[in-house]
């Protein structure tokens, strides 16, 4: 928002913001490992652009503005691997649906951000490309999956970015990384180009500084799109106008179940404090029982996996991707460019979905995950007739140690406990910065009903008026 | 919970991911705990739920029976690892 004033007042062009973020990405991007590819001539035509509409007033509010693209969005003619060795030589040869937005409102894209490989991951860690870093401590991981657009924002080598979140892949690494991040209702933004994990739990959204960019990206990134028949015909809002709404009666609830013993102490304390001045504020705290939160990440590692499992069934070695050499025969072409082309946590979750779907357990395991889904979604629904929003930690802790959890899947699912049940339910929410424990960033998860991005906006803008945690900068990248 | 090797083998097969015989324990090893986490939905009583398959329960659109896609055969076979006169290529399957 700051920027987009300096570009309207004529005090900064946009290909004076761009190089200044293209540069910083140069300098900063052999610590952090943020970006996978950087499309410097791309963005510099696009500022071009951006600052002929800046001259002759056609520009919008995020015209001229630079963005990172997580490397998970189709972008026309550029490398888009997914943090995969399968795709290491794919040229995406259209734009997904968000960048194709994005590039609409005049944005610049900067190029492509690390994640976790097909965004199987909390950590970046299972990246073809190695992990990007946590910019707060560079021993420590950014979360993940969408972990390079969360360090990128973070240490400023972005004005924003975009990400996808299917158990908690935007929100965590927001949290961990001390920024915004909104995982809009399931339907809100088109998945059309976003390279399928699992279909009804992916969701793209943004990565931001503030509430506030975050209400203007998404004001952007929604809307219906016919290639995409899950995207959901509805008008979108205009974020900005309700930020400032006042929240006194606004009804908070807090899950019980989202402090938990699973919780770091430092992180309840800290989250307490933050309600506590929503509180002073004027907004009525309530108590509420999710009671089947325990079972979502269990539910989930059988959703997810299903679904994962099918959609990448189509990386063959035939018409994309990875291709093994001298193939036997056509089973051989298929077995070995697979397992040479996918990543360890990639293959553990195509064996759970293909097991869990197979002849003989699909009720036991499948059918039983789809009706646990729908008792998780049932809590949510009885909660939202008692409250407008549902507040708690976005992860039970900070950002770890590279290699803590990487021997142990188990230990890294276990980072998504407050998140994925979101997914589940198919409901909008956002992280945005809390505070800090041992120097690392906290987040604070805000949930609400469907398609009440508005309202979760306006609450996380109240509080950044309240608190100035989402305005630190990591050490060195001031 | 727990898979034995031909059980990991027979997944492998049927997600066609060639295993290497060294890696067997590890995957036995960490399919068997993540097999363990997931055992836990088997302790809800789930008998009078109705499945939920999808967070928003929407009804498929139907769209008029037109062409709206252009034929891009070329710009798509570019990123083919091989292709001859438009087809995609694989190892002999009829012999």
């Amino acid at each position: 928002m700051e920027l987009s004033q300096l570009l309207h007042t004529g005090e900064l062009s946009s290909e004076e913001l761009t190089a200044h973020f293209l540069q910083r990405a140069r300098q900063f991007n052999p610590a952090l490992n943020a970006y996978i590819t950087l499309t410097e001539e791309l963005a510099l035509r696009q500022a071009q652009a951006a600052d002929k509409r800046l001259a002759d007033k056609t520009a919008g509010a995020l015209t001229g503005i630079p963005i990172a693209h997580k490397d998970i969005f189709c972008l026309d003619g550029v490398r888009t691997s997914c943090g995969s060795k399968m795709l290491d030589n794919f040229i995406a040869p259209y734009n997904a649906t968000v960048v194709e937005k994005c590039n609409q409102a005049g944005m610049v894209t900067l190029g492509k951000t690390n994640m976790d490989e097909f965004a199987m991951g909390s950590s970046n860690e299972t990246s073809y490309y190695g992990p990007a870093k946590n910019p707060w401590h560079a021993e420590y991981v950014p979360g993940g999956s969408s972990g390079g657009s969360a360090s990128a924002v973070a240490a400023r080598l972005a004005a924003a970015a975009t990400g996808t979140d299917t158990g908690g892949s935007i929100r965590q690494p927001a949290a961990l990384c001390g920024v915004c991040g909104l995982k809009p209702t399931y339907g809100r933004i088109s998945r059309y180009g976003i390279i399928a994990f699992a279909s009804s739990l992916d969701q793209g959204g943004p990565l931001a500084q503030t509430a506030e960019d975050a209400a203007l990206l998404l004001g952007v990134m929604a809307g219906h799109d016919p290639r995409d028949a899950t995207s959901v015909d509805r008008p979108v809002e205009d974020y900005l106008a309700s930020l400032n709404d006042d929240i006194a009666g606004l009804k908070i609830g807090l899950p019980k179940q989202h402090f938990d013993e699973k919780l770091d102490d430092d992180i309840a304390e800290k989250i307490q404090d933050a309600i506590r001045q929503l509180e002073q504020a004027g907004a009525i705290i309530k108590d509420i029982d999710l009671p089947n939160t325990a079972l979502s990440i269990p539910a989930y590692y059988v959703v997810a996996p299903a679904e994962a499992s099918s959609n990448l069934a189509r990386y063959d070695g035939v018409r994309f991707g990875h291709r093994c050499d001298d193939p036997q025969d056509l089973a051989d072409l298929y077995c070995r460019s697979r397992a040479e082309g996918f990543g360890r946590e990639v293959k553990r979750r195509i064996m759970i979905g293909t097991y869990v779907l197979s002849a003989g357990y699909y009720d036991a395991y499948y059918l039983k995950a789809q009706k646990l889904r729908r008792l998780i979604r049932d809590d949510f629904q009885n909660a939202f007739r008692e409250v407008d929003v549902i507040i708690g930690p976005s992860s039970p802790t900070t950002a770890f140690k590279l290699n803590e959890r990487t021997n142990d899947p188990v230990s890294m699912y276990l980072s998504d406990i407050y998140t994925a049940s979101v997914n589940l339910a198919g409901l909008p929410a956002i992280s945005i910065p809390a505070g800090f424990s041992r120097r690392l960033p906290i987040g604070l998860q805000i949930i609400s009903n469907y398609f009440a991005e508005a309202r979760i906006l306006n609450v996380a803008h109240k509080y950044q008026q309240l608190s100035d945690w989402h305005r630190q900068i990591p050490g060195g990248y001031e | 919970m727990s898979l034995d090797k031909a059980q990991i083998e027979k997944i492998a097969w049927l997600a066609r991911l060639a295993m290497i015989e060294d890696s067997l324990p590890d995957y036995q090893h960490d399919l068997g705990n993540i097999l363990e986490l997931v055992e836990q939905i088997k302790n809800v009583d789930t008998e009078a739920v109705a499945p939920l398959a999808h967070p928003v329960e929407i009804m498929a659109r139907l769209r008029r029976d037109e062409i709206t896609e252009t034929d891009q055969r070329e710009k798509f076979q570019q990123l083919a690892p091989a292709v001859a006169e438009g087809h995609y290529l694989v190892p002999k399957v009829i012999e």
